[in-house]
């Protein structure tokens, strides 16, 4: 049994606006094994994004509640341990860069965390190897692209030694391009580093290479599991207006039809082996 | 759906024509780029047409020498009948209508209605007929007259980007350019937009320009598509045929739509199966083909 | 459209003046500073003048960027060039009648323009051979003293980090507001003054919310990277005087030491 490093019971958070509250995480509770690949799957305004606030201790819950590594997150003794154990990484990549250099940013939030020169030094090598952006070094910010920015900010939150990094819509703002590196390199780090990353998005392709999924509408948990768990469900995910990869929605076409019993393909090579031994 | 192909266009009127553009940005500074490479490039009216390439391709430079916001280093340009330069650019800029990426950054005025009126202010139109354009347009847009009375911050995401591309609507461009209009949106938000930009391209028979990076989507909806790379139109033609060059597309940094990369596989099985498809009904209706055929 | 404004002074480089600290070269060229105002005999700031070319071929830097700084004062030392040379009374070398050029004038003229000249190079070469937030560190280093009296110097420096940091952000969005604004018929920057100022609203006001929002961002950003001020904060970059800077402070003494002489020998 891997070990449970966030957890979270029965969380709500209200967010009082000037007009009428809105209630955007209406009683969550989950939990995250070190070492996982969780995608938070919701529309826009579904509350994925405030849930990502709760986990790293940028509000606590108005009831229930959220412990990190054994911290409950509402005392505020334990608030910036637990920011420096689960790292976030924010939608827009222009927005969350301190440093006029990369190398600078990288920097800051060790130096935040009052590490010795000499280590800061050897961690930001270190983060910006594991990213891939070592080469980048000395560029200012503007002058790097959407996904390098995003790479820069998770070096910034490697260097911090984290157990488990939060992407909140990081790569909705980018180009496909964008989005491959930035999912590349937090793959590698989840498969090699055994990085636990919580990614929340509206891309389902980007859902399917999570352990699990956890689908989200009006601030709770509407579906969980397996990629090809959950969206085998294809009218439940399209009724809640997101989608299911092109090939599974052929192969649920397919079995309306009568023609294939199988649900749960999600990848060309799943439909191309199954759709090959029914033409060959 | 039935796909608007290229002879549908309700003329062969030529509303673009541009020959041999050149582009380059802060010329003679260090940071010299060329954007665009010798271009040329013919739409016809009614068209919707997509173009295509990665950030950094010249895509968004290409469409911006549309209403003149970029003059061409050289080369001619004709849009709806008029040059991009000189006196006639503020009539150039009303027939041609740019709506940018993140459009709502732009929003300005204390209610959207008014921000919508915005442009109609500006070219001297008169109340009434400006009351009747913004009530028309917000009703394409499906805007409420409650939504036309708040403020642009009190709106979510998806209204302000309506909201946006109406104050572009409103005033009634023959020519609609779209950089990336669904950036940020999620997949309903996506559908929603384009189910409109789609029928008004129908419906009010306007030329129609998608700037766009997801392929997937702009097969869907698109009669033409341009890919541009590195600053040159390398590809051109009806989404089928664009499709048909996945391998090269894939090169380029652009992926292909799942169905389209299935297609290619399940050719080895049933060597006469169609492979320049990227809809989940047409790839459906194909295999029923073949399995029909084959027994 | 105004995307051209290119920032940053720094040209990088392994110089021993790149490689100085920055507390030294602040210090350095403020106490330059002062004595070019000490000296005013045209022999001892040509001496200074030589000292600076020296500094820029130290720096690998070539001359023409010490005149590029001064270009956009030029008017005014052409201006107090021409004043002096007329102005001033004593021996007449031309004569032109409604005016007249003296030896004391010239004289005068080519003091004051070496002056204004050596300033600005003497303070473009500082920003030449060190990044602005290496600067930025130096300021805070040398005003830690101000720390014991609760003037916030911490707080100052991140600010400054940052306005650096946004400023080409904030060029490239004008730029984009700008272009989304003449698309739907706003024309910037033209009538008369009252609606060339009204103009500018449409720019302004997003322009500012946007900024709001990135301030907004930003807040959250570095308050989920545990940023609390200054307290238990360490630096990556540690100012640290080595040998380069004993000998380059201990040469500009001796030179400072030369021209004084010159100023009070000649």
């Amino acid at each position: 049994m891997q070990d449970i490093i966030i957890e979270t019971i029965d969380a709500e958070y209200t967010y009082q606006n000037h007009d009428y509250p809105v209630m955007a995480v209406d009683g969550v509770s989950m939990s995250v094994r070190q070492g996982e690949f969780i995608v938070v799957l919701g529309r826009n305004g579904s509350g994925k994004s405030t849930f990502a606030r709760l986990l790293n201790a940028l509000i606590t819950p108005d009831s229930g509640k959220v412990i990190v590594l054994g911290m409950d997150s509402a005392k505020e003794e334990n608030t910036w341990e637990i920011r420096k154990n689960v790292g976030m990484i924010f939608q827009n990549p222009d927005n969350q860069i301190v440093g006029t250099t990369v190398v600078e940013d990288v920097a800051f939030g060790p130096e935040n965390l009052g590490v010795p020169p000499a280590e800061i030094k050897k961690r930001v090598v270190q983060a910006l190897r594991d990213v891939g952006i070592y080469a980048l070094m000395e560029r200012a910010p503007h002058m790097l692209s959407g996904g390098q920015k995003q790479k820069v900010a998770i070096a910034g939150v490697l260097a911090m030694k984290p157990s488990c990094i939060i992407l909140d819509e990081s790569t909705s703002m980018l180009d496909p391009i964008g989005r491959k590196e930035v999912l590349d390199a937090i793959v590698q780090l989840n498969k090699k580093e055994n990085l636990t990353v919580i990614h929340i998005t509206h891309h389902m392709d980007e859902a399917c290479l999570a352990d699990r999924v956890i689908v989200v509408e009006n601030g709770r948990i509407v579906s969980q599991g397996t990629p090809s768990e959950v969206f085998s469900d294809v009218e439940k995910i399209e009724g809640l207006g997101l989608d299911v990869p092109q090939v599974t929605r052929l192969m649920y076409n397919l079995r309306k039809a009568g023609l294939v019993n199988e649900t749960g393909i999600i990848t060309v090579d799943q439909a191309a082996e199954r759709l090959g031994r029914l033409l060959g | 759906m039935i796909k608007p192909r290229k002879g549908w266009a309700v003329s062969l009127d030529k509303i673009i024509s541009m020959r041999n553009v050149n582009y380059t940005y802060m010329k003679n500074s260090p940071l010299e780029k060329q954007a665009v490479f010798d271009i040329s490039l013919d739409v016809e009216k009614g068209e919707f047409l997509a173009i295509i390439g990665h950030t950094g391709s010249g895509k968004s430079t290409l469409v911006q020498h549309l209403n003149g916001l970029i003059k061409p280093d050289s080369g001619t340009i004709t849009v709806a009948g008029m040059p991009t330069k000189g006196k006639g650019l503020k009539e150039l800029r009303r027939k041609v209508g740019i709506v940018f990426q993140y459009p709502e950054h732009q929003l300005f005025e204390e209610t959207i209605y008014k921000d919508i009126e915005f442009g109609l202010l500006k070219q001297g139109i008169e109340a009434k007929e400006r009351e009747r354009r913004v009530r028309e347009t917000a009703a394409v847009l499906e805007l409420s007259d409650e939504i036309l009375a708040k403020s642009p911050y009190e709106l979510s995401g998806g209204q302000k980007r309506r909201a946006a591309i109406a104050g572009i609507l409103v005033l009634e461009p023959e020519i609609l350019i779209l950089d990336e209009p669904a950036a940020g949106l999620d997949p309903a938000g996506t559908r929603e937009l384009f189910d409109i930009v789609t029928s008004l391209y129908k419906e009010k028979h306007i030329t129609v320009i998608l700037v766009s990076h997801s392929m997937e989507l702009v097969a869907e909806y698109a009669s033409r598509i341009i890919v541009m790379n590195e600053g040159r139109i390398v590809i051109d033609g009806s989404p089928g045929e664009i499709f048909m060059q996945a391998e090269y597309l894939e090169k380029i940094g652009l992926g292909v739509p799942q169905i389209t990369k299935l297609m290619a596989r399940l050719s080895e099985f049933c060597p006469g199966i169609r492979r320049d498809i990227f809809s989940v009904r047409a790839a459906e209706t194909e295999i029923m083909r073949c399995l029909g055929g084959g027994k | 459209m105004i995307r051209n404004i290119t920032l940053g002074q720094y040209l990088p480089g392994s110089s021993p003046l790149h490689r100085a600290d920055p507390r030294t070269k602040i210090i350095i060229t403020m106490m330059f500073m002062v004595l070019l105002f000490i000296i005013n005999s045209i022999w001892a700031l040509l001496a200074a003048f030589v000292f600076v070319t020296a500094a820029f071929k130290i720096a690998h830097i070539p001359f023409k960027f010490a005149i590029k700084g001064v270009r956009p004062v030029l008017y005014i030392i052409l201006f107090t060039v021409v004043l002096n040379m007329f102005l001033t009374e004593g021996k007449v070398l031309v004569n032109l009648g409604f005016a007249k050029i003296t030896e004391e004038g010239l004289l005068l003229a080519a003091i004051v323009s070496l002056r204004v000249f050596m300033l600005i190079a003497s303070a473009s070469i500082m920003t030449y051979t060190s990044t602005p937030i290496m600067l930025t560190d130096g300021i805070e280093k040398l005003l830690a003293l101000l720390k014991k009296i609760k003037v916030p110097v911490h707080e100052m420096a991140m600010m400054m980090t940052i306005a650096l940091r946004f400023i080409p952000t904030l060029i490239d969005e004008t730029d984009k507001i700008m272009k989304a604004q003449a698309a739907r018929g706003a024309d910037i920057g033209t009538g008369n003054v009252f609606e060339r100022a009204k103009s500018f609203i449409p720019i302004l006001i997003p322009l500012f919310v946007s900024s709001f929002r990135r301030a907004d961002d930003l807040a959250i950003a570095m308050e989920a990277r545990c940023y609390r001020g200054s307290e238990g904060r360490t630096s990556m970059r540690v100012l640290k005087y080595g040998r380069i800077d004993v000998a380059i402070f201990l040469s500009f003494c001796i030179i400072c030491a030369g021209i004084l002489m010159i100023h009070y020998l000649i």
